[in-house]
């Protein structure tokens, strides 16, 4: 069963004033429950937008959200209890950081939930814990931390609240590549244990093309794609066109393609391109 | 709701009254200012109404938005009147009951004073909305320019009410976003009671803080690097020239003002 759903959700900012910008444009999508979605789309193509109406910090201009089913805004009251089941990370979560411990700070939504002690306590410990922060660093206050490890506090703040969505808006910018690794490798950790959906808007394709189930592909507030990893890079000109990068190794199929060499371009990660090319030189008894 | 703050806001369309010399333009909102407070009657607040509406109008800026920046300032508008109604107490009495006296006079001053006020706002928006802040800025300092002599930091004053100005817009964003970010954690921001409010409060705050201090050294750290060290020498990319409609729409302000100052003198 779809755990998300919007129909006809459109968005406009300033309207009214010279200003004004539909920043999503009649977007129906369906994300089922324990999926991984990828979300891309250049800067200013309503990515952004769009997910902070999942949990209900924006109402739409016209359209609907389903949370299992029910419309988020059918209870105005019960709003809040949305942010509770979806989850969001901002982009450059870090800088929402304010308590003066790091325990404090990764309690705060939990806190807000209505947890009773013994529950945060455990809740915060194990989420620490599950995003590689060593425990000492807990009494700690988050501004001596590096980055990187603030960026993983802000991160746990969120995670510990369990959301049964769990978003993150390009939760790897400005990290070097290390620290983007590790971060992925947490989320798909967390995912693995519990389960949640998880949507996750970033623009190194490389690691949403390992990551994901199915990507969504945004231009101008539309929906440009939504649908399977493979399928989606199988339109890799497509997407180069409106802007975006492809990964590396696709691009190399792009450019085979071009010197008569069709593979197909849906190839996205280098394990899948060897597969691909041994079988074609199978094929052609080249190699047997 | 912070992106209802129309304070310092800049419509950029293209009009007459957009394309006046900045300086020309403060120096009439002065003068339209000073009619405001000069006049004493009905009819001289017609004719500021008049020269507010002519402006408005060559503008090409919706009204709504004026509106906008009215409606913040509506408690303070109905709380002048209140005082008015009920503390001038001569002319006819209309009602009269304990302590509360009603009078034609205090109707009358306090209509006055919400016109008053009410053009007030309009005419000091229109200038925000048809100037943009850099602008604005520059013109401040070439108006004070002649206090240089007087060891007045002019250019300083101006760079920092230009950089005070441009963060406007940037904090609000950052505000918004930090708000949204602690209410996805559940923080209540705009439900809840009084105590947890103003608890939540904290973790907006805090954050803004930070980023401030932090934007406010990297914005020095880079005008360093550019090698900024004050206004001696400096020279501007766009010059401010005056041109013949800078001087007719002057000279209608100062008619204007001469009309109401006669007025006054002879009724």
């Amino acid at each position: 069963m779809a755990v998300l759903k919007t129909e006809e959700l459109t968005y406009i900012y300033s309207q009214g004033t010279p200003f004004e910008k539909t920043a999503v444009d009649h977007v129906n999508l369906e994300i089922n429950e324990g999926e991984i979605i990828g979300i891309m789309g250049h800067t200013g193509s309503g990515k952004s937008t769009l997910i902070q109406h999942f949990n209900g910090l924006l109402k739409g201009t016209s359209g609907k959200i389903y949370l299992d089913g029910k419309d988020i805004w059918a209870d105005k009251s019960g709003i809040r209890s949305v942010r509770f089941r979806v989850g969001l990370v901002f982009q450059y979560p870090e800088y929402q950081i304010f308590e003066e411990t790091v325990y404090k700070d990764i309690a705060f939504g939990c806190r807000n939930m209505g947890l009773d002690d013994k529950e945060i306590k455990r809740r915060v410990v194990e989420t620490a814990h599950d995003i590689g922060l060593p425990e000492e660093i807990l009494k700690k206050s988050p501004f001596e931390l590096s980055g990187g490890q603030k960026r993983r506090v802000a991160i746990a703040g969120v995670m510990a609240m369990n959301p049964r969505v769990l978003i993150l808006d390009e939760p790897t910018a400005g990290l070097d590549p290390m620290g983007r690794d590790r971060i992925f490798e947490y989320i798909k950790a967390y995912h693995k244990k519990t389960g949640n959906t998880i949507l996750i808007v970033s623009h190194s394709m490389e690691d949403i093309a390992r990551f994901a189930d199915r990507i969504l592909v945004m231009n101008n507030g539309r929906v440009f794609c939504f649908d399977e990893t493979e399928k989606v890079f199988s339109r890799a000109e497509e997407i180069s066109h409106i802007g975006l990068d492809v990964p590396q190794i696709t691009k190399v199929f792009m450019e085979l393609k071009k010197h008569g060499l069709d593979f197909g371009t849906e190839v996205y990660t280098v394990d899948y391109a060897k597969e691909v090319i041994l079988k074609k030189l199978k094929e052609r008894g080249i190699i047997c | 709701m912070l992106k209802d703050i129309t304070i310092g806001q800049y419509f950029p369309i293209d009009s007459i009254i957009h394309r006046l010399d900045p300086r020309f333009k403060i120096v009439m909102t002065l003068i339209f200012i000073i009619m405001l407070f000069t006049g004493e009657s009905f009819v001289c607040m017609g004719i500021s109404a008049v020269y507010t509406l002519i402006a408005v109008f060559l503008s090409r800026i919706k009204l709504r938005m004026f509106w906008k920046s009215i409606k913040p300032l509506m408690p303070f508008l109905l709380v002048t009147a209140v005082l008015n109604l009920l503390f001038v107490s001569d002319g006819d009495v209309y009602f009269h009951w304990k302590f509360i006296k009603i009078t034609s006079d205090g109707i009358n001053v306090s209509v006055f004073m919400i016109i008053r006020i009410v053009l007030l706002i309009i005419g000091s928006s229109l200038l925000t909305y048809t100037t943009s802040p850099i602008t604005l800025t520059d013109a401040v300092e070439k108006l004070l320019s002649p206090l240089k002599r007087f060891k007045f930091p002019v250019h300083e004053l101006a760079m920092m009410m230009s950089i005070a100005l441009r963060f406007i817009p940037t904090l609000i964003e950052e505000t918004d976003r930090i708000i949204s970010a602690q209410k996805a954690r559940g923080a209540e921001i705009d439900t809840g009671n009084l105590t947890d409010r103003a608890k939540n409060m904290v973790s907006i705050l805090i954050p803004l803080f930070i980023s401030a201090f932090r934007r406010a050294d990297e914005l020095a750290t880079a005008m360093e690097c550019r090698c900024y060290n004050g206004g001696e020498g400096r020279t501007r990319l766009r010059q401010l020239k005056s041109a013949l409609r800078d001087y007719t729409a002057l000279a209608v302000t100062i008619l204007f003002f001469v009309c109401v100052i006669l007025l006054n003198i002879f009724i």
